[in-house]
């Protein structure tokens, strides 16, 4: 993004310094990422994303819509972005239910976006103003098929505001959807943010060839080799986009199993290639730790609490927080299983992350599960009563 | 609709130069049934465009799913082949996104009316500046001939084997209700109506919907025994009544023929107003609110 557009944002967004929560930090954060576009529709507890956008988009010369239904908001997110601008939707649980359909899509085609999911309790309409994390699974295999997703997880609001920002960049980087997971609680929970000042983005990868030699869907030229370059609608390029299996010039070809093999598995290794350039965490105390406490997002801080508490009362224990749910850190949890003699997953869920550090754990170590619904976070001691 | 500014000539030109210039030859042989009228529908829209000379660089064609979804893939242009029911909302996003943009979407009667019915009233509501040429053969012919919400009331389709026990809905009278700004209906056997309808409905700025009754000669044919090709195709055609006809019978007519119109399908432009587009409306927005 130019200086210029940069400095817009950062005037519509107003003082440096203030004292937000995390739904206006993803608006903000959006905003200086280059988000031109909103599609949305109202849900508890993200809507106050969609009013902050609604309100600074047009400021900087962006576009928000209020469509009809989250089918909708994703459908005209996955427009836009062909149409050359960084766009994006936020929902909770079950709007994030009813865009799957597009969500495929947006992978089948390759199409950057972002997707701010503000989690809250469920299945169905569920506890609409409490926080969650059972969308967890939703984010990596809620569309039918095969997909490899990015979905990150910040809890902080300074950190919101940053990785709305590194959710753009990643989105552009890998023509890929990028879900920014964040639960009603850290949604609704105000702390002081700082506005950066620089703000590094990616901008995706446009073709240098004339529209006769470019190919949609085949290799990268100048980029990432796995990620073709993308040919914005109303440049010339006639790009043909379906959701039909297609071969690399876009053309369906479905009733060819080389054809769907090699366009899945390019789309699936685009980002499983880079998993360790991806994966994101972060440790504390763990140089001497017996027993590793591991979570994401807001049951983080609640894990930090037992962390301290458990080694004031002596106890070893160690610390290690998801930043990047997905791709899953695997290097980084068949490490930690082998130099503790247990992990306990903290999440507000009945164990779905639990279980992906299980299948990836080293087998003599023994994995715990502190579990919480009912939209409440953990106390301290209730993680340590796992231990 | 934007188009090229400079004062175009019309010159003669062939259907083998229209075919030559707008389609991907690539993508030849078609899917579609021997009789099917979606050819007609997509040769009327080519004419179109050669007759308003729209920018094929800056035109995107958008479907949902469905035969006639299948359009856009045929044309040498950018198009997004989405998923059922969904095209007018990525169109939206489209047309918002680059309202320089002509934005045309290709549907069928249950890509548009059943699963897409929602998003098709709120785009006519917003008046949002696109074209869609809707494709409407009175069943789902892709997956075998199932029943549509504008399937007629007795008639049969595989899921309907006893009849249609629902009314149906009239595409282009809840385009007219849900505040669509340009309204059109034709049947597919004659060119020069539906082409200068086509043409009407790209220049005008806001939501415009060209309804063309299309015979699906598998399907539907097979099922409620329309008998060979030419004689549905007739059939369609004797069906239809002008509009200014149906209005001076209604208004002037003898009993008989008032009585013959229960049976009639109304076509011709059935609706025009001017109103501001939403597109429109989202740019003179930034340019009072911009920092």
């Amino acid at each position: 993004m130019n200086e210029e557009e940069l400095n817009k944002a950062k005037k519509a967004i107003g003082e440096e310094y203030q004292f937000i929560h995390g739904d206006t930090a993803v608006a903000y954060g959006a905003l200086l990422a280059g988000c031109r576009f909103f599609g949305g529709y109202p849900i508890t507890p993200a809507s106050e994303i969609a009013e902050k956008m609604a309100k600074l988009l047009p400021k900087v010369g962006g576009k928000y819509i209020q469509m009809e239904d989250e089918l909708g908001s994703i459908a005209s997110v996955i427009g836009s972005s062909w149409t050359g601008a960084k766009a994006m939707t936020a929902t909770s649980g079950p709007g994030l239910s009813l865009m799957q359909e597009n969500i495929g899509f947006a992978h089948m085609s390759e199409t950057p976006l972002v997707l701010a999911d503000v989690q809250r309790s469920g299945p169905s309409t569920g506890q609409p103003t409490l926080g969650a994390q059972g969308d967890i699974m939703q984010t990596r295999y809620g569309s039918h098929g095969d997909f490899a997703a990015i979905t990150l997880s910040p809890n902080n609001i300074q950190e919101t505001l940053n990785y709305t920002i590194r959710a753009f960049n990643l989105a552009e980087e890998y023509r890929t959807p990028v879900f920014l997971m964040l639960s009603a609680d850290l949604g609704h929970m105000r702390e002081k943010v700082r506005i950066p000042d620089e703000v590094e983005t990616f901008e995706r990868k446009r073709p240098k060839v004339p529209p006769e030699e470019y190919i949609p869907f085949g290799k990268g030229e100048y980029g990432k080799e796995k990620v073709p370059e993308f040919g914005v609608f109303g440049e010339g390029y006639h790009t043909y986009v379906t959701g039909l299996t297609h071969d690399e010039h876009g053309f369906p070809a479905t009733d060819d199993q080389q054809d769907h093999d090699k366009l899945i598995r390019r789309q699936v290794e685009k980002i499983l290639d880079d998993r360790e350039e991806l994966t994101d965490v972060e440790k504390r105390s763990l140089d001497d730790a017996d027993i590793a406490l591991v979570s994401y997002g807001i049951t983080s801080r609640s894990a930090l609490g037992a962390l301290n508490k458990g080694r004031e009362e002596g106890k070893k224990l160690g610390y290690l927080r998801l930043k990047t749910l997905w791709p899953f850190p695997i290097k980084e949890i068949e490490e930690l299983s082998k130099n503790v003699d247990k992990i306990v997953v903290a999440e507000l869920n009945l164990g779905q992350m639990y279980h992906k550090v299980k299948e990836h754990a080293d087998k003599d170590c023994e994995i715990a599960l502190a579990d919480k619904i009912g939209g409440e976070i953990h106390s301290p001691d209730e993680i340590l009563a796992e231990v | 609709m934007e188009k090229k500014e400079e004062k175009r000539e019309v010159e003669m030109i062939s259907a083998k130069e229209i075919r030559d210039k707008y389609l991907r030859h690539d993508m030849m042989p078609h899917i579609f049934c021997t009789g099917c009228g979606i050819g007609n529908v997509l040769d009327y829209t080519l004419w179109a465009l050669e007759k308003e000379g729209l920018d094929m660089d800056k035109t995107v064609f958008l479907s949902g799913i469905g035969c006639s979804s299948r359009l856009p893939g045929y044309i040498d242009v950018d198009s997004l082949h989405t998923t059922h029911g969904r095209a007018l909302a990525f169109a939206t996003g489209v047309k918002i996104t680059n309202p320089e943009l002509n934005v045309i979407v290709f549907t069928g009667d249950g890509d548009c009316m059943g699963i897409g019915g929602n998003h098709f009233i709120h785009a006519c509501r917003r008046n949002i500046d696109i074209t869609v040429i809707a494709v409407n053969n009175y069943i789902y012919g892709m997956t075998g001939g199932q029943v549509a919400p504008t399937t007629p009331e007795g008639d049969y389709a595989t899921t309907a084997p006893y009849g249609n026990l629902e009314p149906a809905f009239d595409m282009s009278e809840m385009a007219i209700s849900s505040g669509a700004t340009y309204v059109a209906r034709w049947g597919v056997k004659r060119p020069n109506q539906p082409i200068n309808s086509i043409q009407e409905a790209l220049q005008n700025k806001g939501m415009s919907f060209v309804e063309m009754m299309s015979p699906c000669t598998t399907a539907y044919s097979r099922q409620n025994r329309m008998g060979s090709i030419e004689e549905f195709w007739d059939w369609y055609d004797n069906k239809t009544i002008l509009a200014e006809d149906h209005e001076r019978i209604k208004q002037y007519g003898s009993e008989e023929e008032k009585e013959e119109l229960k049976d009639k399908i109304k076509v011709g432009v059935l609706h025009k107003e001017e109103k501001k587009s939403l597109s429109e409306r989202i740019q003179e927005l930034i340019e009072e609110v911009q920092v």
